[in-house]
């Protein structure tokens, strides 16, 4: 994080409601502009669906916490391929790659949407989770919001989790 | 017209991949593009040749493109290149400090060829 950020320099900021929406238009104007994919609600149960690949941005300042895309690998696969054409089939690793950038941008979209943190609120560099039987564990309270979109008849999971 | 050597810098390859793309989709005259994964390996891009643009993430291991920008004004065979922060901060405080220490403009992550052309154009005289 920027020696520019102190820790004096904000206020937390508690959630709000409306993020869930934010979220969703964060991510939907991200799929657009990078990938000409208009994702809309998920239609249906997404209990049985899978989503083995994820991404997180970690969130410091005046928000803390992160933000997450998940997603099955076929999907995660088709992501990448949208973003680097051929590329992403030759290179398997660049699957990863490609969905921390986009949870980056969507983390960074959010951001700007919301005035109250957008100068107060510093994003990590993303992590990517091969693999979906995993817990997560923190040790403060927190609350969270996820929306699940359709990109070509699959989910896609966004969440937003909230240190409070 | 000149073709353009163009440095990229950012921690992902996607990232370059795309930005590279962009630069050619707007109509950009790029000719060979380099790429560096930090602001430390791109210090040493620059130190080795000459570019016609560099274009910089902000947030990066090892070194930023905070740092990267502050000690590239201490190289002379970079001084007018025209560095552009392509970032994902919303932050304008961090735009305002890159400005400060030498960026010529910043893109914001996700962004458009033409977005891209808007701001990269006028700084290489070219894409009209």
């Amino acid at each position: 994080m920027s020696s520019t950020f102190p820790q004096s320099a904000y206020q937390p900021v508690p959630p709000d409601p409306h993020w869930k929406g934010i979220l969703e238009c964060s991510a939907v104007e991200v799929f657009s502009i990078m990938l000409g994919v208009e994702l809309a609600a998920f239609p249906g149960s997404f209990e049985d669906r899978h989503g083995e690949q994820t991404a997180i941005v970690g969130l410091a300042g005046a928000l803390c916490g992160m933000v997450a895309i998940r997603c099955s690998s076929p999907t995660a696969k088709k992501i990448a391929t949208l973003m680097l054409a051929a590329d992403a089939a030759s290179k398997p690793s660049m699957m990863g790659d490609a969905l921390g950038e986009l949870c980056n941008m969507v983390a960074g979209n959010f951001k700007s949407k919301v005035s109250t943190i957008a100068d107060h609120c510093m994003l990590s560099m993303p992590t990517v989770i091969w693999g979906e039987h995993y817990e997560m564990q923190t040790f403060q309270s927190q609350e969270a919001f996820e929306v699940v979109l359709s990109f070509e008849g699959e989910p896609v999971w966004f969440s937003i989790v909230i240190q409070t | 017209m000149k073709k353009l050597r163009v440095l990229i810098v950012d921690d992902s390859s996607v990232m370059r991949k795309i930005v590279e793309r962009s630069l050619r989709q707007a109509g950009i005259e790029v000719g060979e593009v380099l790429e560096a994964g930090n602001g430390a390996e791109a210090l040493a891009e620059v130190q080795k040749s000459t570019f016609d643009l560099i274009l910089c993430d902000i947030n990066m291991p090892a070194m930023d493109g905070l740092e990267f920008l502050r000690n590239l004004s201490n190289v002379e065979s970079a001084k007018g290149v025209p560095v552009v922060m392509i970032t994902t901060e919303g932050s304008e405080a961090r735009v305002v400090e890159a400005l400060s220490v030498g960026a010529r403009g910043y893109i914001r992550k996700p962004f458009t060829p033409e977005q891209v052309k808007e701001r990269i154009a006028p700084l290489v005289g070219g894409a009209d």
